[in-house]
């Protein structure tokens, strides 16, 4: 069942065009990464798909509703955000910030029951012990791991994740990147991930796509969309795609020179 | 053996939320600890400062002058030091105090810098060309009552130019924290060279007087000065605090905020201008007094956190003492002559303030 559709999607900042006709499906339970160079409008798709920013042209529909036409806070009982750092200032405490969570489903206080999710996310996440420290004192994995417990007590049926690794050590990598997969599965959530490093894209995702100034150039299962042609073309670098489980594993060669066959 | 483990994991897990719990309960309870010490401590300084003055008058006789003053009309010469020039100094300090520092915490809130406050955001400067403009067009020539107006009508109306000028901005731009504080020093800028030019074309007994009210005090507070502070104070704070949490929210940076279904753009306007009545309301009536709205948010946040819900009573009552404090300190200190408050605040809460930028752990404590 198709749970997010994007259509012909286009957005530009000021007149500069970062998304260009860009149309995806997401099924539900499904894992879609998103992968491609710097600027090639990852991020931005994102934004848009969260109405963060609004796309000039062009729809995106959950459940078959056009989310423009759904209210704020409507829309943030549905869908997820989990940014790639803090840009806290003020202290907070990270049970505070999980608490955040609740803000679409409720008005000016929590209760008992919201206290209780909290915790139960926290425990999920395993960041108990971190729960009345500030959020700015812990690490980059600890942080990301916060900013997933906050969505997941927003109960939404699709997370959005704006490269969650790309700050991490490779043991938080996997940490985060397991509890993500975990959770996609147990609780029937669909999930979309902007994500720079292939192999995690490769190993983690169900279905990839890869982008490139501002257009989908391929789409597919991992197999078929991280190949070395493909590689070559969008990162401009010369790569070996070796298979590891029936998933491809990339080792990058070398970058190909400018001169040649990229313009 | 396999039960004993998992049972033992589920006490273990049961501690440990319950630990949490416990843990936040006292947290909060610090909060309000804090919130009830600030109210005590206001009662205490204002009747310290209802006793100290140059017109002499025993402790126990002007607690017996108050009391008996709520039934019958002033009539003595001492009575009317009490009743009409201690009291309301006392309680347009207190209402001043927390209506700036209310003001400055939401400023820093929804703007995410620790910079704002009324006067980084051009209100006090609004108000000093607005009060300079009527005093120097004559008004504060007519003696009496509606030169006075005039000037505060003026002053609170220009106060709040800056204001609409920034929201004005951000229907062509978007209105992001960036946008609005560096329009705010624009007209914090503006505002202060237009005052600048009006003084130096000024007779010098204008310039005078209005240099006078410019440098903020409370010595221009009566009782019809409290009445209309209070409506707005009462206005203006309900509202703040039915946006604290979404101001939390937006603690976490405006992409987080969005997915989380709060209108950024819209809360943050709509508390600007809440923010910006409450603090030109203020400034009218008083003048410039700086510093309250800047530090008192700052101090709070270092005890208590940065939740808004409990950060707006807090910083509202600990402002109130800190200003009320200050005022008894520039009445007294060197009697009889009185210092501007606006003075006071800016000498102390300097020195102050860098002292809590040194010894701070982290970015913003």
């Amino acid at each position: 069942m198709v749970k997010l559709k994007v259509k012909d999607v286009e957005f530009s900042y000021a007149s500069v065009p970062v998304l260009n006709g860009i149309c995806i499906e997401l099924a539900e339970s499904e894992m879609l990464g998103v992968v491609g160079p710097n600027g090639a409008g990852k991020s931005t798709l994102i934004r848009c798909i969260d109405r963060i920013l609004a796309p000039q042209k062009g729809s995106i529909l959950l459940d078959e509703r056009d989310i423009k036409e759904m209210r704020l806070m409507e829309l943030a009982q549905k869908m997820g955000y989990i940014p790639q750092s803090t840009s806290q200032i003020f202290p907070a405490t990270v049970f505070d910030t999980v608490l955040m969570g609740r803000r679409p489903h409720l008005g000016w206080r929590s209760s008992e029951k919201d206290t209780e999710m909290v915790l139960d996310m926290l425990q999920m996440l395993n960041i108990e012990e971190f729960a009345m420290r500030d959020i700015n004192e812990l690490s980059g994995g600890q942080q990301q791991k916060v900013f997933i417990a906050r969505a997941l007590t927003q109960e939404p049926d699709v997370l959005l994740l704006d490269e969650p690794t790309s700050n991490l050590d490779i043991r938080h990598q996997l940490e985060v990147m397991d509890i993500i997969k975990n959770i996609v599965r147990e609780k029937q959530l669909s999930a979309i991930m902007a994500i720079h490093d292939l192999n995690l894209a490769s190993r983690y995702s169900d279905r990839i796509i890869m982008m490139n100034s501002g257009e989908i150039f391929s789409a597919g299962d991992p197999v078929s969309v991280l190949t070395p042609d493909n590689i070559k073309w969008v990162y401009g670098v010369e790569a070996e795609v070796n298979n590891n489980n029936g998933r491809p594993y990339i080792v990058p060669i070398k970058p190909i020179r400018e001169d040649g066959k990229r313009t | 053996m396999k039960m004993a483990s998992s049972t033992e994991t589920i006490t273990g897990t049961r501690t440990r939320r319950a630990e949490i719990k416990e843990e936040y309960k006292r947290f909060t309870g610090r909060k309000i600890l804090f919130i009830f010490s600030s109210l005590i401590l206001i009662f205490i300084i204002a009747g310290v400062a209802a006793t100290l003055g140059s017109y002499p008058i025993t402790v126990t006789e002007v607690y017996s002058i108050i009391w008996h003053g709520l039934f019958k009309n002033v009539e003595t010469t001492k009575e009317i030091v009490v009743w009409n020039l201690r009291l309301p100094r006392i309680l347009m300090g207190i209402l001043a105090g927390m209506g700036l520092a209310i003001a400055g915490t939401m400023m820093q809130g929804i703007l995410r810098n620790p910079l704002a406050s009324p006067f980084t955001l051009g209100i006090a400067s609004g108000a000093g060309f607005g009060a300079a403009l009527a005093i120097l067009l004559g008004a504060g020539i007519i003696a009496g009552g509606t030169g006075k107006y005039l000037i505060i009508g003026n002053a609170f109306v220009f106060s709040l130019i800056p204001t609409f000028v920034i929201i004005g901005l951000t229907r062509y731009k978007r209105a992001t924290p960036e946008t609005m504080i560096l329009a705010g020093i624009a007209m914090l800028y503006i505002f202060n060279a237009a005052t600048t030019l009006l003084m130096y074309f000024a007779e010098a007994e204008a310039v005078k007087a209005a240099y006078f009210w410019m440098v903020g005090s409370l010595g221009k507070a009566s009782w019809d000065a409290i009445l209309p502070v209070s409506i707005v104070l009462a206005g203006c704070v309900p509202l703040l605090m039915w946006k604290s949490w979404d101001v939390n929210v937006m603690g976490a940076g405006d992409e987080t905020a969005k997915s989380l279904g709060i209108n950024i753009g819209r809360t943050r306007i709509f508390i600007m201008i809440i923010a910006s009545l409450l603090a030109a309301a203020i400034i009218s009536f008083t003048g410039t007094i700086g510093f309250i709205g800047l530090v008192a948010p700052h101090m709070c946040r270092m005890v208590i956190g940065g939740d808004n819900r409990f950060l707006i009573p807090a910083s509202g009552l600990f402002g109130a003492a800190l200003l009320l404090g200050a005022d008894t300190i520039a009445r007294t200190i060197i009697a009889p002559v009185i210092l501007p408050v606006g003075v006071l605040t800016a000498f102390m809460g300097g020195p102050l303030f860098l002292y809590l930028i040194m010894r701070r752990r982290r970015e913003f404590w």
